[in-house]
């Protein structure tokens, strides 16, 4: 049950610090500030809290305060061999990532990251803490705020500590370069690929899992193209698109047409399977449907009267 | 009759009385309704709307009004333009399969019935998603994608029975969602008929849609945001191997405590399922599953994947479970083997019928490692009500499903029925459990939210609805107490406050 004492003095303090009225904005590390638009210039800028609140391996999750940067919950997740789905950036918060909701390189094989999270407790626009979700791995109780936050760039609410899902390190985990195969045929072919990358020409693979079944997929590898060790991904190219699946696939390939206007030529990294794509190139816009938009609206209104929470962004403009 | 005979009678197929007197009241409604999708769909009998009435819950309070059956998407937007230019509200249904009275209509509302739209739309193996109508059931779903080597990966124990929109509507979760996930994480976008009647899709089949996830919102939203008229969900390849396992333990607390074990050991079973000596008794003399009757708790395990990963899981739960204490571990031999475990778990309540004439299902979640704790209240507070608990749960998550098995005709017994739930739930939350994990709020546990959340929690959860349903037309009067809840509404009139006893 919710109760005073499931609010702690941090997350007060946070609530005090947003206080109930006036526009304010949360900064985690600023990795991705531009998603959404730029926070409007008279805005208060806060700083989430940080730090590990309670890490249980057994239960296979671990509650974090929202200013905590990946890297650190991660290192501190890895002695007990668990992670989670959250992207690891250069500084990059619990908080933004899920209120940026970009999921990690690794999606094909971990999820998106919005299923990572179980429980949020924030701050509401009038300066309430509120909680969503259960502290349990599975719950139905209620309307799914958890969903409804990831990926609001902190419109809605002021995350400010997360019950997140971990999941176990495999024992096998490695990248591998291949030339000249269809990234398809890994995806449909080896049930180890964590990520399959592929930037027109050649395809990087994270096999993950059990050695047995890494060691299995790596001899498929070897029979789609040549294969060779690879250190890590390749580096990505700045702009993230938003594609299908198949669309990915077939980006600015095939017979060189290049779905949702790229142009021809561009750098690019696809995620197979997935359907993000890392390009050279912004993705030009892509206008909501009016009834979607206007659900988007009526959300932002419902949740936020008066505007105050990181004003000037909006999730509708992500690209 | 009282709403737990009645319950026992459905199971049992007897007839009960009809509620309400013959004829065909809300004749102007009717006709419009039948102007707009054909007279032969739609019945204002008092046969068709008594089964309109109720879900499988034991909730008997439901009145339904005119009982619809749409067969596309323009027809079901239809349907609620008629009833909103009538003041009247919608209540979606599938198959009826719910648990916590979430299709139980308040109010005389109007009854769209999903169920004939019931077609799977289209296969796309290049974006990995089946388009589906809402009221295919689960298992067919499954069934007709075993062609491509995949399946809809989550499975309620009703999946022979429910429907995919009932599922989207209580965000389903089933034995394999341990490791696969429930509902929400296999739904990709969802056509919607909304409360003003227009028509929207939420999410998209790409990687990450703009704006908020209302996809994600909508997912568990009771039938209270929107009417889901179309699907897409995600396809799950069929796993290269599966091993299933039955594990016999002498007391309940060391079964539980390997469940701590292989989940702290890094093993995430595609599923982890406990039964009690009651349970295991109920199922052997129904099912003939072959679970040993001196056992205090059996668990099945099933783990699944790659090949190799799967042998050297399978050795290693069996290693966990006798470090533990298990007195045996017995590994399927084959398919047929494989089939009769679980079929000894999914027939569980059909065999508790066979100790007491009534049942009542609970679903709470706890924390895993405080599962023998709760259980063991669960057994005390039985006993006190002079109740009989079975016990039969996906421990692997948490979620318990406490039976209190009874005779509904020796009088009282209700009350102490009731009074042993509400203990339980308390038990459950008291150690930062969930009310519920699968089943849902419906009516059912409407008044125990606030034992959960606090008033911040459901003003925002209150918010959530209202950006779906400003006037609170679809599903009035379920999930928040009514407190929290927005003009619910003049349409509630004939709904009445009292629920359980």
């Amino acid at each position: 049950m919710t109760s005073a004492s499931d609010i702690d003095a941090v997350l007060a303090g946070f609530a005090a610090d947003v206080g109930p009225e006036g526009p304010v904005s949360v900064c985690g590390g600023g990795t991705r500030r531009h998603v959404g638009g730029e926070v409007a210039p008279v805005t208060r800028e806060l700083r989430a809290p940080a730090g590990i609140v309670a890490f249980e391996p057994a239960e296979m999750t671990v509650r974090v305060r929202a200013g905590t940067t990946v890297a650190e919950l991660h290192e501190a997740l890895a002695a007990s061999g668990q992670r989670t789905a959250l992207p690891e950036r250069p500084g990059g918060t619990v908080g933004g990532a899920l209120m940026v909701g970009e999921s990690a390189i690794a999606r094909l094989g971990l999820g998106p990251v919005r299923d990572a999270l179980l429980q949020a407790r924030y701050v509401c626009a009038d300066g309430r803490v509120a909680t969503g979700g259960a502290g349990t791995v599975k719950n139905v109780s209620g309307f799914d705020l958890c969903r409804l936050l990831v990926g609001s760039l902190g419109t809605l609410g002021l995350l400010g500590e997360a019950l997140l899902r971990t999941v176990p390190i495999p024992e096998s985990e490695a990248w591998f370069r291949l030339e000249a195969a269809d990234p398809r045929q890994v995806w449909q072919r080896c049930r180890t690929a964590n990520s399959i990358l592929w930037d027109g020409s050649a395809t990087w693979v994270l096999l993950s899992g059990y050695a047995p079944d890494t060691a299995d997929d790596r001899a498929i590898l070897g029979r789609l193209g040549d294969v060779a060790d690879a250190g890590g991904p390749p580096a990505l190219p700045p702009h993230r698109w938003s594609c299908t699946p198949a669309e990915a696939a077939a980006f600015a390939g095939g017979n060189g047409a290049a779905p949702n206007g790229a142009s021809a030529g561009i750098d690019f990294v696809a995620e197979i399977g997935v359907g993000v794509v890392h390009a050279s190139e912004p993705q030009p816009p892509r206008p909501a449907a009016p009834g979607v938009a206007e659900l988007n609206r009526r959300m932002k209104e419902t949740f936020d009267p008066t505007g105050r929470l990181n004003p000037g962004r909006d999730p509708l403009r992500r690209s | 009759m009282s709403p737990l005979l009645a319950a026992a009678a459905r199971r049992l197929g007897r007839r009960s009385p009809r509620p309400e007197p013959a004829g065909e009241p809300d004749a102007a409604l009717v006709a419009e309704l039948r102007a707009a999708i054909g007279a032969e769909r739609v019945r204002a009998d008092a046969a068709a709307r008594y089964l309109a009435s109720r879900d499988a819950s034991i909730y008997s309070e439901g009145t339904a009004g005119p009982l619809c059956f749409p067969v596309t998407t323009t027809q079901v937007s239809a349907c609620v333009r008629i009833a909103a230019d009538h003041g009247r509200a919608v209540v979606p249904r599938g198959a009826g399969t719910g648990l916590s009275g979430g299709a139980a209509p308040l109010g005389r509302p109007v009854v769209l019935s999903l169920t004939r739209m019931n077609e799977l739309l289209s296969v796309d193996l290049d974006n990995g998603v089946a388009w589906v109508q809402p009221g295919m059931v689960n298992l067919e779903l499954s069934r007709r994608l075993a062609p491509y080597g995949m399946h809809y990966a989550p499975d309620p124990s009703s999946q022979q029975a429910c429907t995919i929109g009932g599922n989207v509507a209580t965000n389903s979760g089933g034995p394999h969602c341990l490791a696969y996930g429930v509902t929400s994480a296999h739904v990709v976008a969802l056509e919607v008929v909304l409360s003003d009647a227009s028509v929207v899709t939420l999410g998209d089949l790409t990687a990450e849609p703009a704006g908020y996830d209302l996809r994600g919102a909508f997912v568990g939203s009771e039938g209270m945001c929107g009417i889901t008229t179309a699907a897409a969900v995600r396809l799950t390849r069929n796993p290269a191997a599966v091993r299933t396992m039955l594990m016999a333990y002498d007391d309940v607390s060391t079964g539980a405590a390997t469940v701590s074990a292989i989940i702290a050991g890094g093993i995430v079973p595609a599923a982890l399922e406990m039964l009690d000596r009651r349970c295991i008794s109920a199922v052997e003399d129904f099912a003939k599953a072959g679970y040993p009757r001196d056992a205090a708790a059996v668990l099945l395990v099933e783990v699944d994947g790659p090949a190799g990963g799967v042998a050297a899981s399978a050795d290693r739960v069996a290693e966990i479970a006798r470090a533990n204490g298990a007195v045996s571990v017995r590994v399927a031999a084959d398919d047929d083997e494989r089939a009769r475990l679980w079929k000894g778990r999914k027939s569980a309540f059909g065999a508790v019928a066979n100790i007491l004439p009534d049942y009542y299902l609970h679903d709470t979640v706890v924390p895993r490692s405080r599962l023998v704790e709760v259980l063991e209240q669960v057994y005390e507070i039985a006993d006190r009500y002079e109740l009989t608990a079975l016990n039969v749960f996906h421990a692997g998550d948490g979620n318990l499903h406490p039976i209190l098995a009874f005779d509904a005709r020796v009088p009282g017994t209700m009350e102490r029925v009731h009074a042993a739930g509400r203990e339980i739930i308390e038990a459950s939350l008291a150690v930062g459990g969930a009310l519920s994990g699968e089943h849902g709020i419906g009516v059912e546990k409407r008044d125990y939210m606030e034992r959960m959340f606090s008033e911040a929690d459901l003003d925002q959860q209150s918010r959530l609805r209202a950006a779906f349903d400003p006037h609170c037309r679809l599903n009035p009067g379920k999930v928040l107490p009514s407190a929290h809840s927005c003009a619910d509404i003049g349409a509630l009139r004939a709904a009445d406050g009292k629920l359980w006893g």
